[in-house]
């Protein structure tokens, strides 16, 4: 541990790593623990697929791809947003698509910009080591406005990922409270996607918070167990990808299933004993 | 149209000429009634016969093929702020870390409430509910942890939180035993001197006391007031409404 610290002093690049890595937990804990109790993994998972597309056109019309994933984020949570209130039927099969094509487009763009495919895998599995400054300074503003929206409609984020139709009869405005939800899904995706990339992104959204749901009994409770448990999931997973010298998103994948293999195991024997 | 000087008198639920089809196929067809304030109304009719799909209706959660439907004298989507329910199935997640406490505070929200938690008054009122439920020692509990009678309790204290005027219960005692049953019934006659009741069921065998009106459900709607039939017991009303329904069907 003291010659990662001994290192964080010399490299730029660590610091910035573990500022995103605390950024990241963060944003997180909050939008995993709804993503969590709603069950809307499937949907975070198109949402975050979907972003390859927007980086892809980034690469290929040469503007900021972290742009291009926001841009690609927002309008994928719109488009499902929209499709969930219009034709509850064809949802999954919407998702699907928008899942796959993103990545097609992203996949097709990339092939076409010269010197592609060192940036497609690290989009593809995240690469904590490449933050920039300004990146840090995007993941800030993010993660503001994921706090900031979660402050002021906590309630109403619980009450309409609880209950629809009762939020319903209070004259909570369901539908539009269930697109600002996707967005700040969407926002947390791109913060994460830093980390971990596309691929491994729904996992590190989940897991944090599904351990937490066994533990907890209230929302907030919930959301600041799953913030702490990210934190000792990316910050471990950083230091023990630095020391084996393995790729650092993996890595911090792995920790977290373990994590979560480890907590189920432990709050089954609770149960069984209790019995 | 709905003035101050007959908001007594005009009914809370008017309903004229509505059907409604799921895919092609009739659930109602051609319904009118209205409910009066202070009515203490029973749906009654077979599986199938379109009692939740009548109440879907009234709450604005589904609207009619045809006809109009008003609560309280405008569209039930308004209106809707001032009705209590208690869903037949409960839709959301026995799991989810919410106590029965912060599920009763939870229909005490309004769009307007852009604060992360609730003030002094809200929560007394959410225990004092509990209380009036008798289980306000089961407050810290999650649903997962309650038992069905208690449960019903529990999303009778959260529909009554939002302190409606008209209370909407589908088949609110399906999966208790009788003598909780029984409570409950006597605890919703106590409430009917200032609510509007509207209360769905299979079957009339406990609740012929309670009600004023039945409404025999079975896609077309007959109505009577309990009085109406002194001599003769409710079954048999019953009885003969789904016959003359399902006749009148050619089912």
């Amino acid at each position: 541990m003291s010659a990662l610290l001994s290192q964080l002093s010399s490299y730029a690049f660590l610091n910035n790593a573990i500022i995103a890595a605390v950024m990241a937990s963060i944003a997180c804990g909050i939008t995993g623990t709804f993503v969590v109790v709603k069950r809307i993994t499937f949907i975070s998972g198109g949402i975050a697929h979907a972003v390859l597309g927007g980086v892809g056109l980034a690469y290929y019309f040469n503007f900021s791809p972290m742009l291009g994933a926001f841009g690609f984020a927002i309008l994928s949570a719109f488009i499902i947003g929209w499709v969930k209130i219009k034709a509850r039927n064809h949802e999954n099969t919407v998702i699907s698509a928008l899942w796959a094509i993103g990545m097609a487009i992203g996949v097709i763009f990339m092939y076409m910009t010269p010197g592609y495919s060192v940036d497609l895998l690290s989009y593809l599995f995240g690469n904590i080591l490449m933050v920039t400054k300004t990146n840090l300074l995007i993941l800030a503003g993010l993660n503001v406005v994921i706090i900031g929206l979660i402050v002021l409609l906590y309630r109403q984020f619980i009450a309409i990922t609880y209950d629809e139709e009762q939020a319903r009869l209070r004259g909570l405005p369901v539908n539009s409270l269930y697109i600002l939800l996707l967005i700040i899904i969407a926002c947390t995706i791109v913060v994460l996607i830093q980390i971990v990339g596309i691929i491994l992104v729904i996992a590190l959204l989940s897991l944090p918070a599904a351990i937490s749901g066994l533990y907890t009994r209230s929302i907030a409770g919930m959301i600041f167990l799953a913030i702490i448990l990210s934190l000792i999931f990316t910050l471990g997973g950083i230091a023990i990808s630095f020391f084996a010298n393995i790729p650092t998103g993996a890595t911090i994948i792995l920790f977290s299933g373990f994590g979560y293999l480890v907590a189920v195991s432990i709050k089954r024997c609770s149960i069984s004993n209790r019995q | 149209m709905y003035s101050i000087k007959n908001k007594r008198t005009q009914p809370v639920i008017q309903i004229k000429d509505v059907t409604f089809s799921f895919d092609k196929q009739p659930v109602l067809e051609n319904i009118t009634f209205d409910i009066q304030r202070n009515d203490f109304i029973a749906f009654i009719g077979p599986n199938g016969a379109g009692k939740t799909t009548l109440v879907k209706l009234i709450l604005g959660f589904l609207e009619p093929d045809r006809g109009t439907i008003k609560v309280l004298g405008k569209n039930p989507k308004i209106a809707r702020t001032h009705l209590g329910y208690v869903p037949q199935y409960t839709f959301f997640d026995l799991d989810y870390p919410l106590n029965v406490l912060d599920t009763v505070k939870m229909n005490m929200l309004h769009s307007g409430s852009l604060m992360p938690w609730f003030g002094k008054d809200e929560v007394k009122k959410a225990h004092e509910l509990l209380e009036m439920m008798e289980i306000e020692s089961l407050a810290q509990r999650k649903f997962s942890e309650l038992s069905g009678g208690q449960r019903q309790r529990a999303l009778l204290a959260r529909a009554l939180a939002s302190e409606p005027e008209i209370l909407i219960l589908d088949e609110p005692t399906a999966s208790i035993d009788i003598t909780i049953e029984k409570d409950i019934y006597e605890l919703l006659k106590r409430l009917n001197d200032n609510i509007t009741i509207i209360l769905v069921s299979h079957d009339i065998s406990f609740i012929s006391s309670y009600i004023n009106k039945i409404c025999c459900l079975n896609r077309f709607a007959a109505i009577h007031s309990v009085d109406e039939f002194p001599r003769e017991s409710l079954f048999d009303v019953y009885d003969r409404n789904i016959k003359y329904l399902k006749h009148h069907c050619h089912l």
